[in-house]
């Protein structure tokens, strides 16, 4: 090919097919004259510099003339234009928005160096697929394991700090100075833990998080060496992290050293499981190498301590999966979800491009009959799915930027990264691919149906034709809409069946009218029993004597509250081999001290026996209220009143029963509880669980339950003005945290639901509309001849029901597997639940009926002598 | 004034190069490369319009209807077959008197001003 030919590829193909000819003429003109190769070079590149300018202007003088033509075309029909519009916005937003949080969460790699080297090691003790790990075997793994490049751990930790007179509990974490080394991070002020910070005796250190620093220490740069007082002993700040630094959760405020000395290491704290574990595995070694040598290590500490790690393994994950598999099915159900509704947007966009196309067929062979080359009406075509899916693009943004918030109330606040995702470049990227894919995609549909006839045809049959196989695209495309969106709505009803299940499982306590909060009674000022007494027990009547006040108590730890845990070996007269067997899944139970009312206080019913009475007092013969499930476990049957059974150290003699209750959250089965009387323990013994958090039942509507903070606090205050107060907040408000991530999840998910039953509903219409209006001489000729309405409206419906029973079907199928494959997150609510089904097919009937409605009642009214004269 | 004068001032100021291409083909019709020779000859040589902006130019004032291709010929002996000529419209005459008018009025307050020599 001639190279100035070449270089008028560079013009678009209409106006090189309309002028190419005629310029090379002109250019081989010039050569001809042109005087010597001098000049003949002279001439090339005087022609270069013409044609890149030049071509440039001509693309957009087409671009210009497409877009009036296209902006002109789209005012004449805006409702064409702002349907398309809003399909494509909803699609990509809701896209967008789920993409956001998914990769916040499972995709994003950990913020630390190299994250695929961070694991998390855990124990595997019976009936625990992963349990912390306690003190001396952590030491001993760590000792002999070859895997890793370090190893520490952490803990949760909680101090209380005066400033003002006021005392306050701030979290934070304890952890072994290799900790944050092994993570990879460090600090950007002062110096990260030394070993000898990490010593027993060693003195207090703390390092505080960016976010701390700035609202407790307001953000001083002067704050390393500064000393601060925690739970009444003396640290000393050294160090400030990084603003992104979260470790392990996002609510942790500053970190401490953990100090362990020989007695963390004793034998008995083999089964004291506390300790959570991060190891960097050293380069080169896979997880699988690592996994085998903890097994082997696991094995030899079972040899050598049988009895205290009978049973106990190890379990290595990578730190990057820590997020829950109930997290990450959900996530994945909703990326699931908003995939369907990009593919329900992109089907009812194809099936409107495509009925557009066939409605202007006639004017495109028009045009193309007086000269418009195809290429010219495809790059026309083009530009309009283009502007269109842009505009959609830009307004989709603008819905995931509204939406991510909304969604970021799933990302579970467990994880070392900051709270709340947000629609970042990235995913702006992804979004703008989006659009991108989607206008050619939709844009590709009519341009292949006009660039297929670019003859007459259009002219010769008028616009009636749309062609049996055409037709039968556009229907499998509304089909596939259906079927998407009896999925989506199979799918949110199910997890409606599930948070209604969830929510009427009974806690075994009645929340409504109770005030809860926490008071953390100081150690060692606390440490003796008789001091606490005294405390609980002028707190407890002067509470009781407000008005309004039916009762109150207090408990180590509310039902699913911060503390879920706190699980103790027992054993029962005669079951030798379980008293023998600290690790066995089946011999432990839950331990709560708590003062007389307390049961009182929660309405947890007492079924026999007494409560806890202030005469159970340390010189009296130690007594224990048991669940139900309790005396269902060791006395099947029997009477347990006055059986005993050794726990805590200590010979307990039941002495009531009550109800159980499920402290570990509604939707976990919980292990039986043991209830101790908060004087029947040794001075300084078990503190951990001396009783700290305070339940308060009164007869004041929920309204006006907080009027009572002031004088319940006034009360604490005047009692000891050095326990912090915190955590104040309702019973029933804790409950509903319960289920509040699952209230997200059906609302998010039935969004979505309703927005493909939307589009769908859409696409329905569209279809039948069009189908109406194409087939109006057809209708006409039919009444005629006699057809009466009855006759017309069942050949409009038979469409419609044809249309929804093809969708249904498949679209039941689908639902049943994607309810199987979320199990998990169900309840316990099976994946065929027949009232969810017969809904969905129910909505789904009432979808194509309301979508044919329209266009069944057009074809009614269609006049048979002006719809036979319209030709 | 007319609707035809009106809508000509709408296209005014007019690009040079189209100014020069209807004056090219306002006697006569021209192809392309005549019209180039036209302009280049018209301007002594000092404006030499390129293929690229020739046609460009064409390609709008068709879409305008500043010109027309006609379908007569010029005389079979003229004619060459690949050629394609244009012919100015009513429009496109308007519109180039509307420009010379214009410029007529530009060089008058000019030469008010004093920045023209001649005839004062």
């Amino acid at each position: 090919m001639h190279p100035y030919r070449l270089l008028l590829r560079l013009y678009p193909a209409s106006f090189r097919h309309e002028y190419g000819a005629e310029m090379s003429t002109i250019f081989a003109r010039r050569r001809r004259d042109a005087p010597g190769p001098l000049a003949g070079a002279a001439l090339w590149i005087e022609t270069i510099a013409e044609v890149l300018p030049n071509a440039a202007l001509v693309h957009w003088d087409v671009l210009a003339q497409d877009l009036r033509y296209v902006a002109r075309t789209l005012r004449r029909t805006p409702g064409f234009a702002i349907t398309a519009v809003l399909i494509v916005a909803l699609g990509i937003g809701a896209t967008t928005a789920a993409f956001s949080v998914t990769d916040f969460v499972l995709i994003r790699p950990l913020p630390f160096p190299e994250p695929d080297r961070l694991v998390k090691l855990w124990e595997k003790t019976p009936g625990y697929a992963t349990m912390e790990l306690s003190a001396p075997n952590y030491h001993d793994w760590k000792a002999a394991a070859k895997s890793f490049a370090s190893l520490g751990v952490y803990r949760a930790a909680a101090v209380t700090m005066t400033s003002a007179g006021e005392p306050r509990r701030f979290i934070g974490s304890s952890v072994s100075a290799d900790l944050l080394p092994t993570l990879g991070v460090a600090p950007i002020i002062g110096r990260a833990f030394a070993a000898d910070d990490d010593r027993d005796g060693a003195a207090g250190t703390v390092i505080l998080s960016y976010q701390w620093w700035q609202t407790e220490f307001g953000g001083d740069p002067n704050v390393v060496g500064r000393s601060v007082i925690f739970d009444e002993k003396p640290y000393t700040v050294i160090g400030v992290m990084s603003r992104e630094f979260h470790f392990p959760t996002s609510d942790v405020l500053f970190w401490t050293t953990n100090r362990f000395g020989e007695r963390d290491y004793q034998p008995q704290e083999r089964t004291n499981n506390y300790l959570y574990a991060v190891g960097r595995l050293r380069r080169g070694v896979t997880l699988q190498q690592a996994r085998a040598e903890m097994d082997v290590i696991a094995a030899q500490s079972i040899q050598q301590y049988p009895k205290e790690n009978k049973d106990t393994g190890a379990v290595l994950l990578l730190l990057s999966e820590e997020v829950s598999n109930r997290s990450r099915l959900l996530l994945m159900a909703l990326s699931g979800a908003a995939a369907c509704v990009l593919l329900i947007a992109c089907a009812n966009l194809a099936n409107l491009l495509l009925a557009r196309a066939l409605g202007r067929r006639r004017e495109l062979a028009v045009r193309a009959a007086i000269g418009a080359g195809r290429e010219r009406l495809i790059r026309q075509l083009m530009t309009e799915s283009l502007l269109l899916a842009l505009v959609g693009g830009a307004l989709g943004i603008a819905v995931a930027v509204v939406a991510v918030p909304l969604l970021a109330r799933l990302v579970p606040a467990t994880l070392p990264i900051a709270a709340a995702p947000s629609v970042d470049v990235r995913v702006l990227m992804f979004a703008a691919r989006l659009t991108l894919v989607t206008g050619i995609a939709f844009g590709l549909a009519p341009v292949v149906r006009a660039g297929g006839s670019p003859d007459l045809d259009g002219l010769r049959e008028g616009s009636r034709s749309g062609g049996g196989q055409k037709e039968r695209l556009r229907s499998a495309l509304v089909v596939a809409e259906i079927v998407m969106s009896v999925v989506l709505l199979v799918s949110a009803g199910l997890l409606i069946r599930a948070l209604l299940t969830v929510q009427s499982i009974d806690p075994g306590f009645k929340p409504e009218g109770v005030l809860t909060m926490r008071t953390e009674l100081p150690m060692p000022a606390y440490g003796r029993v008789a001091t606490r007494e005294a405390f609980y027990s002028r707190v407890l009547r002067e509470i009781r004597a407000v008005p309004g006040v039916t009762s109150a108590g207090y408990v180590s730890f509310l039902p699913m509250g911060s503390m879920r845990g706190g699980i103790f070996p027992v054993s029962v007269k005669g079951d030798v081999e379980a008293a023998n067997d600290t690790r066995r899944a089946n011999n432990v139970a839950a331990i709560r001290y708590v003062t007389p009312g307390y049961f009182e206080a929660m309405a947890i019913p007492l079924k026999r026996g007494r409560d806890i009475g202030a005469s159970d007092s340390r010189d009296r013969q130690f007594v224990a209220v048991v669940s139900e499930s309790f005396v269902r476990r060791y006395w099947p049957g029997e009477d347990p009143i006055g059986r005993h059974f050794t726990f805590a150290f200590a010979d307990r003699e039941v002495v009531g029963v009550v109800a159980d209750v499920r402290f570990r959250g509604l939707e976990r089965e919980s292990e039986p509880q043991v209830y101790l009387s908060s004087m029947q323990v040794a001075d300084g013994a078990i503190t951990f669980y001396s009783p700290k958090e305070l339940a308060v039942r009164t007869t004041a509507p929920p309204a006006t339950l907080a009027t009572l903070v002031p004088g319940v606090r006034a009360i604490i205050r005047q009692a000891d003005p050095k326990v912090p107060i915190t955590r104040v907040q309702m019973l029933s408000d804790m409950v509903d945290l319960e289920t509040a991530s699952r209230s997200v999840q059906v609302r998010v998910l039935s969004a979505f639901a309703l927005i493909a039953f939307v589009l769908a509903g859409i696409g329905i219409h569209g279809l039948l509309s069009f189908s109406v209006s194409q087939r109006t001489q057809e209708i006409g000729v039919r009444m005629a001849l006699g057809a009466q309405s009855s006759d017309i409206l069942s050949m409009v419906l038979r469409r419609s029901v044809v249309l929804a029973v093809a969708g249904v079907i498949p679209g039941v199928a689908l639902a049943y597997a994607a309810g199987r494959s979320m199990e998990a997150l169900l309840a316990g609510v099976k994946p065929a639940d027949a009232p969810t089904l017969v809904t969905a097919v129910g909505l789904s009937v009432l979808m194509t009926v309301l979508g044919s409605l329209a266009p069944t009642l057009r074809a009614l009214r269609v006049d048979p002598i002006s719809a036979i004269r319209t030709e | 004034m007319t609707d035809l004068q009106r809508e000509a001032d709408a296209f005014l100021p007019l690009p040079p190069a189209t100014f020069h291409i209807l004056l090219a083909v306002a006697d006569e019709d021209r192809h392309g490369y005549a019209v180039i020779q036209d302009v280049s000859e018209r301007t002594g040589g000092e404006l030499k319009l390129s293929a690229g902006t020739l046609y460009r130019s064409i390609q709008r004032m068709l879409e305008q209807g500043l010109i027309v291709e006609p379908r007569e010929r010029p005389a079979p002996h003229e004619d060459d077959e690949r050629r394609r000529y244009y012919r100015i419209t009513p429009l496109g005459t308007a519109v180039a008197k509307a420009e010379a008018r214009r410029l007529t009025q530009l060089v008058r307050m000019a030469r008010a001003a004093g920045f023209v020599p001649g005839k004062a």
